[in-house]
């Protein structure tokens, strides 16, 4: 982390407080987790205040924190059976459930400041609704528009108040959001032309979901703590 | 008496100027138009998705056919993704390799933009001229990787392998005369780099040559002069990067302001335009190409003078050679162990960017520790461009549109991933 960044955060921490909770990085990145009620504020002030004036949004991306850090195989005990390339994948909660875990949906924001040259990441948790709901920036930076669209399109998350939240990427009349971590990577329905019909016909997918390498987490001590950014407090 | 005020019109998805599968329903009163929405997505594949089910390098390939004209840059900003969190440090030839490639990249995308732009509003010429100098880089692609796009070039710690000493070369065929075989075979004699020098000699003549045919041409001019003027607090507000974003007179390109590789090493200007419409991003896109040249000059006198390795040393995360795997019982284990389940990557996140051909291209990858990212998220430039559209075609005739569909150059396989 450069000292250039060391005195923003500690500008960002000066000016919003307990608003904006930092993240220890790995690469010397600069992350804030915001809670999602503070977000409009505290994103206004980032925008216009001339100290920090982050003009451009570069990015917006859902995250889906469902199976975080759960591996298909142990790697701490000696398996008894072998490892075999079958995977049987846990069952998952549905979406039908009324409250989700408050660490399941996040929304992450790129900040970037052309007058001043730096980065900024937040983070913010969509909490426990069902479906997902979070306030838009659309009215802050403009550019979040599509972003935002394709975060409702892909992971199911409301944002409240922007102006034409409609699917983006996928199909006209799709269902589901495919992002999720609890839909299937192979999809749910197959197309195909149908003769008789005369036009294309959806029918549930016939293929097997297949694991041809296994998801491993392996202790590594070259990445221990020590390696890591700490944060003071 | 009611009174039809506008109508709307389907502009694609299978329409020639819409490069690649873009449906416009454009509201227009006469031939102005009113409102532009578009719809992608006909090309998405999911490639975030994907990238999740599968180990860290297996998701390289997909990169290229992202942005199916400017394949490295993808790799690039992916493999820079995974070496921030290993922390793993690139020897300095690869660097110089990998900014030579970006170059060749940019210029390969700018003339197919070229070419495209020049087709859409009527300039056939350029297709036919740009073409010729895009096989040549396409030569380089197929000399250093074996495929002339999906390169795979780029691994997380260096390149794939050196450049190599030799140049595919043609055979002889029916289609082809001895006499016309060793004209062609002929700058193809040496080492890649004598070639790419060649084709940097000859390149500012080629540029000069598109401008005599375009830069001052009337028809042009009338199309592009004054054609979606973006201002500058405009362009930041909706996002642009790259040509983009300069060709409204900011001054930002990350390989000066972020730079990352060796591109501070490098001697060469940014052109920013004045005015913000197509014509002015047209010159910086040229001006853009002729520094590229310039720094792909500098990275040959470089790599020229000095040898070394191009991977790091560093089997838990690159393949040792297969002489070495063939020889040494830990190798066989390192080798066995990455192409089976791959390296875990420390828990965390990274976002890591290089200036595109098309503007900022960014990659923001989540890692709960496995060999298998956890999230990947692709910050495509065309994405944020192309939903500037409406905007930028708001009281433009119909004509227009595959103009503005031209300044963005668009590419569907980065906008839809």
């Amino acid at each position: 982390m450069t000292d250039r960044y060391e005195t923003l955060a500690a500008r960002i921490d000066e000016r919003f407080g307990d608003q904006l909770t930092r993240v220890a990085s790995i690469c010397g990145e600069l992350t804030y987790v915001v809670d999602k009620a503070d977000l409009h504020s505290v994103a206004t002030s980032l925008r216009n205040e001339g100290e920090f004036g982050f003009e451009m949004l570069v990015d917006v991306c859902g995250v889906d924190y469902l199976n975080y850090g759960s591996a298909e195989w142990a790697t701490s005990s000696a398996t008894g059976t072998g490892f075999s390339r079958g995977v049987e994948r846990e069952p998952v909660i549905l979406d039908e459930s009324d409250e989700f875990d408050p660490q399941r949906f996040a929304v992450v924001y790129h900040l970037l400041s052309i007058q001043h040259n730096f980065r900024l990441r937040l983070r913010a948790f969509t909490g426990t609704d069902n479906p997902p709901m979070i306030g838009s920036v659309v009215d802050i930076w403009n550019g979040a528009n599509w972003f935002e669209r394709e975060v409702f399109d892909m992971f199911g998350i409301l944002f409240v108040g922007h102006p034409d939240l409609r699917r983006i990427l996928t199909d006209y009349g799709f269902v589901g959001h495919p992002f999720r971590k609890d839909f299937p990577l192979i999809g749910n329905v197959e197309v195909s032309y149908d003769v008789e019909k005369g036009r294309v016909a959806y029918q549930p997918v016939t293929i097997e979901p297949r694991t041809l390498v296994p998801r491993v987490i392996r202790d590594d001590n070259r990445y221990s703590e020590d390696l890591k950014d700490h944060v003071d407090g | 008496m009611a009174e039809i005020q506008s109508y709307t019109m389907n502009f694609g998805p299978q329409h020639p100027a819409a490069h690649g599968v873009l449906r416009l329903v454009l509201e227009l009163e006469g031939e102005v138009i009113q409102r532009a929405d578009p719809h992608v997505g006909l090309l998405h594949r999911g490639t975030e998705k994907l990238a999740e089910s599968k180990p860290f390098n297996q998701t390289i390939g997909y990169m290229d056919r992202l942005d199916y004209v400017s394949m490295m840059c993808n790799e690039h900003a992916y493999v820079m993704a995974i070496e921030k969190m290993l922390g793993v440090e690139v020897p300095i030839r690869a660097q110089y390799i990998r900014v030579m490639f970006d170059e060749v990249t940019r210029i390969l995308n700018h003339l197919l933009w070229l070419a495209g732009h020049g087709l859409d509003i009527g300039a056939m010429t350029m297709f036919l001229y740009c073409f010729r100098e895009r096989e040549d880089l396409m030569d380089c692609y197929e000399a250093v990787s074996g495929t002339r796009m999906h390169a795979t070039y780029y691994r997380p710690g260096g390149v794939y392998r050196d450049l190599p000493d030799s140049m595919p070369k043609y055979q002889e065929s029916k289609f082809r005369s001895k006499k016309e075989i060793d004209r062609l075979n002929s700058i193809r004699e040496g080492s890649l780099l004598d070639f790419l020098e060649a084709f940097t000699e000859k390149f500012p003549g080629c540029v000069d040559e598109y401008e005599t045919l375009l830069t001052d041409n009337r028809i042009w001019k009338q199309r592009t002069v004054n054609i979606a003027v973006v201002s500058p607090e405009r362009a930041m507000q909706l996002g642009f990067t790259g040509p983009m974003l300069r060709g409204s007179g900011v001054e930002w390109d990350l390989r000066k302001k972020q730079p990352y590789e060796v591109y501070d090493k490098m001697d060469f200007d940014i052109p920013v335009g004045l005015n913000g419409d197509c014509y002015d991003r047209y010159l910086v896109r040229i001006e853009e190409m002729r520094q590229s040249n310039r720094i792909i000059k500098q990275c040959i006198d470089w790599l020229r003078e000095n040898s070394g390795p191009v991977i790091v040393d560093d089997h838990k995360v690159v393949a040792p050679t297969r002489v070495e795997m063939k020889d040494d019982m830990e190798s066989l284990i390192h080798h066995f162990k990455l192409f089976t389940e791959g390296y875990c990557v420390p828990e965390g996140e990274a976002y890591a960017a290089v200036e595109h051909p098309k503007g900022e291209f960014g990659i923001y990858i989540v890692s709960d520790g496995a060999n298998k990212p956890y999230r990947v998220k692709i910050r495509a430039p065309g994405f944020a461009h192309l939903s500037a559209m409406s905007e930028m075609v708001e009281g433009h005739m119909l004509a227009d549109v595959v103009a503005v569909i031209g300044t963005q150059d668009i590419v569907f396989g980065e906008v839809d991933r």
